[in-house]
């Protein structure tokens, strides 16, 4: 068989830098959608403790960090982010491997929250939306998944086929954002 | 336009995928008869005022919506998960 090379999503897009802002690639690790089954939300949220170290997070946020991470990803949905999944999850959950779906990026830089807003139909702003808040939104229009993960710093997830739009639609944004400084 | 979800909050109209009148709540039985089925299928009320349609939030977090607005106000009293209304009289 071939020796087949596996290529990201943004291969050959990113990284970009515009003024103060920052578009890169981020590899969050195994990516695997964890929906609790009718009523099992508590038993889900005890096992992913045990096996994980994170709760299932509440809507619009997340729970963990870097290494492991916990993105409420739409209704009775998570996505956990990093570790393949603890098989005892199994049991409480419908777990599906989404890893090479979507296209995964950090924005940050003093402004990317004005670049967004160039964006995405949401406040976004820190007063707002704190670090650990995430939502379920639209940037221009794709579906995509927001979270705050630091003070100027947005992780962003959009399916892996957009992956040349979404870059395109950051980078004008940004653009703009530095253009007006 | 805003709709407020209850389960992501107050999102623009434009995060919403409009169905039609929520009819798909009162759905007849199997053998409800010819005329019961055609008034599900195709005909539709026409109100100045209190409406109740079905909207996704498709660019959210997916749940389907029974929202009650007013056409002549364009006031939105309420939204609620059609999920809880399942099996009631919408």
């Amino acid at each position: 068989m071939a020796d087949l090379v596996a290529k990201s999503a943004c291969a050959g897009l990113l990284p970009v830098t515009v003024g103060t802002l920052t578009l890169e690639e981020t590899d969050i690790g195994v990516l695997t959608s964890v929906a609790p089954y009718n009523g099992r939300g508590d038993d889900l949220s005890t096992a992913l403790q045990k096996a994980h170290g994170v709760k299932l997070p509440a809507p619009n946020r997340t729970t963990g960090q870097d290494a492991v991470r916990a993105i409420w990803f739409g209704r009775d949905v998570a996505l956990l982010a990093g570790p393949a999944p603890d098989r005892a999850l199994a049991t409480h959950a419908a777990l599906t491997d989404q890893s090479d779906a979507w296209a995964v990026v950090t924005l940050s830089g003093d402004g990317s929250d004005d670049a967004l807003a160039r964006l995405v139909p949401l406040d976004l702003r820190a007063a707002q939306f704190k670090t650990g808040h995430t939502a379920r939104t639209q940037i221009m229009h794709m579906n995509a998944s927001v979270t705050r993960t630091g003070p100027d710093c947005f992780l962003i997830l959009v399916f892996r086929a957009m992956a040349q739009t979404l870059v395109h639609e950051l980078k004008t944004a940004m653009e703009g954002v530095a253009a007006r400084r | 336009m805003r709709l407020t979800c209850p389960v992501c909050g107050e999102r623009d109209r434009r995060e919403f995928y409009y169905q039609g009148a929520a009819v798909a709540m009162r759905r007849p039985a199997p053998d409800a008869g010819a005329e019961a089925w055609d008034n599900y299928v195709h005909l539709r009320e026409n109100p100045a005022g209190e409406t109740r349609d079905m909207w996704q939030h498709d660019g959210g977090c997916g749940a389907w919506l029974v929202v009650t607005r007013n056409t002549v106000t364009h006031e939105i009293s309420d939204v609620e998960l059609a999920s809880d209304l399942a099996g009631e009289r919408a």
